[in-house]
């Protein structure tokens, strides 16, 4: 796949203006989630479980109906029977029916006039629950003695024999395993665990509905995927999917946790119940993690083969995940990344999805992907200090490129792992001096990124600007990638270019911004739809001066005649063409749907260097870089944006952040003062070098950049502390009690 | 709920001593209405003793000492120069607390009603060998700061009782107070383990000192083990195991998602023997 046609040089790509909607946000004029609201509005409010697994046997909602204020109480019983498959799991998500599966679960919804009236009236709903056995950890939910959350909940793929509670299971390899291991000279064997880890928005989920007793309604509502929230809403409560439209607000961070529903279908139920009445509902930040998707927590045994000058020869993971009480932990997608970053011959990832009592896990950066790298990388990183290798090397030897055929199956066009490597190694932090307690740790990561279904419009405006309207929602600076590549295509400033996120009513179908796929992917769209109206402008052009369509061309924002054949006329810039397009045949716009399939994968390198207190077990992050393959960097800053992100959070994954669940099962940690993200002064400057190695799949070489950050950082940490201390953990998180604990040999 | 404004500590001492139910007093808020969102605790009489005469007071006391209005926030004892030079570790530790927005409305009486035993401003307090002046309905008294409270959120005074203010005893020469919290993050975190020293020298020799430990034991507390462990010394390396062996002696700790016993109870000795030599080095400091 040579790159004919792409594009290399540029007038506005690679350039860092100001984001459009920067000013909105820091002056407080941007409209987030909660900041939306109807006249009549009511307030809802929603009565978690406080059992980790309980039956419901009744619920009385008598006196909170009775309190004054109080409009309306939801429970299962307004919800359509029948659902099957994911449906109904959204379904028993959003409203717990005849039991309630974790702490936080659903059990009634109320809206009120006032929020304080609506929290008041949930205390007052009564519940009897017979309280059940629980289980939260992964492993034990697979032991026989271990309470059975459904029976039923297995698919076709679980082998006969296992625990109810394991629901999928995936097996998949190839080449001979045992002369694989044969020709290793050393072979390591580890076992590791991660834990469950939150997304961390700040912004907590917030919506506001309007539903008819005819079944039609808005929602507004913070989304990663407006499309998402229509379908999975309307399926929870049995309508057609387009009776509502729905519009995304401006979103507070997502990271794959706003890429499905929660709140969304009870405060339309609700409404609905009301008569119609615009029924908010904002999550606190206890409902946030109490309630909605963190990621899966993993056990996991890996075993791999190394000779002496450091070729990997063989490689067998056993991958164990809990995602709540629901099927859909991503051991799909860890077995399929877990040796993705090597051409390794022998290799067998086995994978086991296992239900628990705990919240229905939501996609987060990059599923599935730190948890398998943390146990894989680690183990390579055991190998190179055994047999005193140097860990860049070492996966330079092994590195997957273009040809190489993957660990998963398919055959990798032109990927970048091998640049990041190479730039990682000559990078100053690579050779900086360290000194006592300090140690350096190296990993790569990989995401292999998404299209996915996209439409989008690009508007010509008559003051001579252009619109253009995607569908996928900004969460990371993508209007003002948008408006890049509109100003590259067109050939006028960045500044000419608006961008919309439009709502359900007014675009086809598009995906959330998920996957790394909306620069890619509403970019390619945005592009296409340009060219679309670049055809139609030129014509306008070639109708005005009498000549054929074809003798006109489009360069540096005008329409020339095409050369000396086509006659002499002077550029019609765009601005031109516009103001007169009323008297010429009307408005011009530009289309593009698909589903474009030319996406590529993103690999990337990070080095860590951490000093750790031999007296007390802290981990001081001391210097952190981040190397990755951008394909092309659109808005460089917003890219190492998405890498420094990446790596922030991968650092609290690795260090402090974790869901703790007591003998109660009840969560013990639902306030940000507990569950420890990292805050701006636990972390260095993050380092950064973008590499670009071109995506064919895209007009200008893009490649998804947001979750292969997250995806080094668990190793990278985990193998720097190992430097430090000289102790190989496999636990994360890596708190401070513990490495004290491996430090005084009690770990 | 009912919202009182006293403009006296004897107005607000009888309107709290003639409430049926759940009283909280208001001066910075950060626990209480924290508490009242977060919807764990809504007093039925919330008394803002906010517009109390004083209360932002930061003034010398006859004996050298100072004296603290309750409603005197972590923000302004920080920006008070003379005050953070006498006594740097009980302002820093005041300073740990929360946010920049936080110490702003955060205050010392607060800190040390809400009756965390992890609270980051008491320990320094009790080194430093603080009263709280408690007014009651039987006047006023005072109290040593380590005797206020009695158990995780709970305190030594009586119903119609609260502090209106807080008394830091004279520096003197020779002095240095240091505070250290241990916490997995650098910031917006609670104490782990928490220790203070204060100490004065003659020459290189440790006269007196006192030395209290935070988030060990269900109340912060005042380890005279370890004072004495250090009183008559150089701090030489011995007398640091020694401090901090008695450190470590002092904690019955519990296990909870914020450490373990046996993590927080090394911790302290580690605690001790650090804010044991920036006190040290403070007090050389202040008689070179």
């Amino acid at each position: 796949m040579a790159l004919d046609g792409q594009k290399t040089a540029y007038k506005y790509i690679g350039t860092t203006p100001d984001r459009p909607d920067g000013l909105d946000k820091v002056t407080g004029r941007a409209r987030y989630g909660a900041d939306i609201s109807m006249p009549g509005m009511l307030h809802g409010a929603v009565l978690r479980s406080p059992h980790a697994h309980a039956r419901i046997v009744k619920i009385d909602a008598s006196k909170a109906l009775a309190l004054k204020g109080v409009k309306a109480v939801v429970t299962r019983a307004d919800f359509p029977d029948g659902l099957d498959g994911e449906d109904w799991n959204l379904q028993e998500n959003c409203m717990a029916g005849e039991k309630a599966l974790y702490d936080g679960h659903a059990v009634a919804a109320v809206a009120a006039t006032s929020p304080l009236i609506a929290r008041d009236a949930v205390k007052l709903i009564e519940v009897d629950y017979e309280v059940l056995p629980h289980v939260t950890d992964v492993d034990a939910a697979m032991k026989d003695d271990a309470p059975v959350i459904r029976e039923g909940a297995a698919d076709f793929s679980v082998p006969e024999g296992l625990h109810p509670n394991v629901v999928r299971y995936f097996d998949s390899g190839r080449g001979d395993l045992d002369k694989g291991f044969a020709e290793a000279d050393l072979i390591i064997e580890r076992s590791y665990t991660t834990e469950a880890a939150h997304q961390g928005y700040i912004e907590p989920h917030a919506c506001l509905g309007q539903m008819g007793e005819d079944g039609r309604g808005e929602l507004w509502v913070c989304t990663q995927g407006h499309w998402f929230v229509r379908r999975m809403s309307t399926a929870v409560l049995g309508i057609e999917t387009t009776n509502i439209r729905v519009t995304p607000s401006e979103i507070g961070g997502g990271f794959g946790g706003k890429t499905t529903v929660f709140i969304e279908p009870l405060s339309l139920a609700l409404s609905r119940k009301t008569g119609g009445k615009p029924v908010k509902m904002v999550m606190s930040r206890n409902e946030v993690l109490r309630a909605t998707g963190p990621t899966a927590s993993a056990s996991m045994d890996i075993k791999m083969g190394m000779t002496k000058d450091g070729k990997i020869t063989a490689a067998h993971g056993t991958f164990r995940m809990q995602g709540g009480a629901f099927p859909g932990a991503p051991v799909d997608v860890t077995t399929m990344l877990a040796f993705a970053n090597y051409d390794i011959e022998n290799v067998h990832h086995i994978g086991y999805d296992v239900i628990t009592n705990r919240p229905k896990q939501a996609a987060y950066r990059a599923p599935g992907a730190p948890m398998a790298a943390f146990a894989t990388e680690s183990t390579i990183d055991e190998l190179c200090r055994e047999l005193g290798l140097d860990p860049i090397d070492t996966r330079l030897k092994n590195a997957a490129r273009e040809g190489t055929r993957a660990t998963f199956g398919p055959k990798f066009g032109p990927i970048g792992l091998v640049e990041t490597l190479e730039a990682a190694k000559t990078h100053p932090n690579y050779s900086a001096p360290l000194g006592p307690n300090q140690g350096r740790g190296v990993a790569s990561g990989y995401w292999m990124n998404w299209g996915g279904e996209t439409s989008a419009s690009v508007a010509i405006s008559e003051d001579g600007t252009v619109t253009v309207s995607i569908g996928t929602p900004d969460i990371g600076g993508s209007r003002a990638s948008m408006a890049l590549m509109a100003a590259e295509a067109f050939g006028i400033p960045y500044e000419d270019v608006r961008v919309n996120i439009s709502d359900t009513g007014a675009l086809g179908v598009n995906e959330p911004t998920h996957g790394s796929r909306a620069t890619y992917a509403s970019g390619l769209a945005t592009i296409r739809s340009a060219e679309d109206c670049i055809g139609k402008l030129c014509k306008r052009a070639a109708d005005k001066w009498g000549i054929d369509p074809e003798a006109v061309i489009w360069e540096d924002g005008c329409a020339k005649p095409s050369g000396p054949n086509a006659g002499e006329f002077p550029p019609m810039s765009l601005a031109e063409i516009a103001g007169e397009m009323g008297s010429t045949g009307g408005p011009i716009s530009g289309h593009f749907e698909d589903s474009p399939a030319g996406f590529s994968g993103s690999f990337g390198t990070h080095v860590v260097d951490v000093e750790v207190d031999p007296e007390t077990g802290r981990t001081t992050i001391l210097r952190y870089l981040v190397v990755q393959d951008a394909g092309k960097a659109i808005h460089p800053a917003y890219v190492e944006g998405q890498f420094q992100g990446g790596a922030a959070q991968g650092i609290g994954w690795a260090l402090n952040e974790e869901y703790i669940y007591g003998e109660d099962g009840r969560l013990q940690n639902p306030v940000f003062l507990d569950y420890r993200v990292p805050v701006a002064s636990d972390l260095p400057m993050i380092d950064t070098v973008i590499v670009e190695v071109p995506n064919p799949g895209h007009p200008y070489g893009v490649r998804g950049v947001g979750e292969t950050g997250i995806t080094p950082p668990l190793p990278a940490v985990a193998n720097a502390v190992r430097e430090a201390t000289g102790k190989r953990i496999c636990n994360l998180p890596l708190r401070p009690s513990r490495v004290l604990a491996a430090i005084q040999g009690k770990g | 709920m009912n919202y009182h404004r006293p403009t006296s500590f004897e107005q607000a001492s009888t309107i709290a001593g003639a409430s049926d139910g759940t009283i909280r007093f208001l001066a910075g808020g950060t626990d209480v209405l924290v508490q009242l969102r977060a919807d764990i605790l809504t007093p039925d009489d919330l008394i803002d003793i906010k517009h109390i005469p004083g209360v932002k007071d930061i003034s010398r006391t006859d004996d050298g000492g100072w004296r603290l209005g309750v409603a005197v926030s972590g923000a302004e004892m920080t920006e008070h120069a003379e005050l953070s030079a006498e006594w740097p570790g009980l302002v820093e530790g005041m300073d740990l607390i929360g946010s920049t927005q936080v110490q702003g409305r955060a205050t010392l009486a607060g800190n040390l009603c809400n009756g965390s035993p992890a609270a980051d401003s008491v320990p320094g307090m009790i080194a430093a060998g603080c009263t709280a002046t408690v007014t009651g309905p039987n006047g006023s008294r005072e109290v040593p700061v380590e005797e206020i409270p009695t158990g995780p959120g709970k305190t030594v005074l009586a119903k119609g009782e609260l502090i209106s203010a807080i008394t830091i005893p004279a520096r003197g020469a020779n002095g240095g107070d240091a505070y250290l919290r241990f916490i997995p993050r650098t910031e917006m975190d609670i104490a782990v383990v928490g220790c203070a020293v204060n100490l004065r020298l003659d020459g290189d020799t440790i006269a007196q000192a006192r030395v209290a430990l935070g988030a060990v034991a269900p109340t912060a507390r005042l380890v005279a083990e370890c004072a004495d462990a250090i009183i008559g010394t150089t701090l030489d390396d011995a007398t640091l195991d020694g401090l901090a062996h008695a450190a470590s002696a002092a904690c019955s700790p519990i296990d909870d998602k914020r450490g373990t016993i046996e993590f927080r109870t090394h911790v302290a000795g580690v605690l001790a023997k650090r804010a044991a030599k920036i006190a040290y080095d403070r007090a050389k400091g202040a008689s070179a």
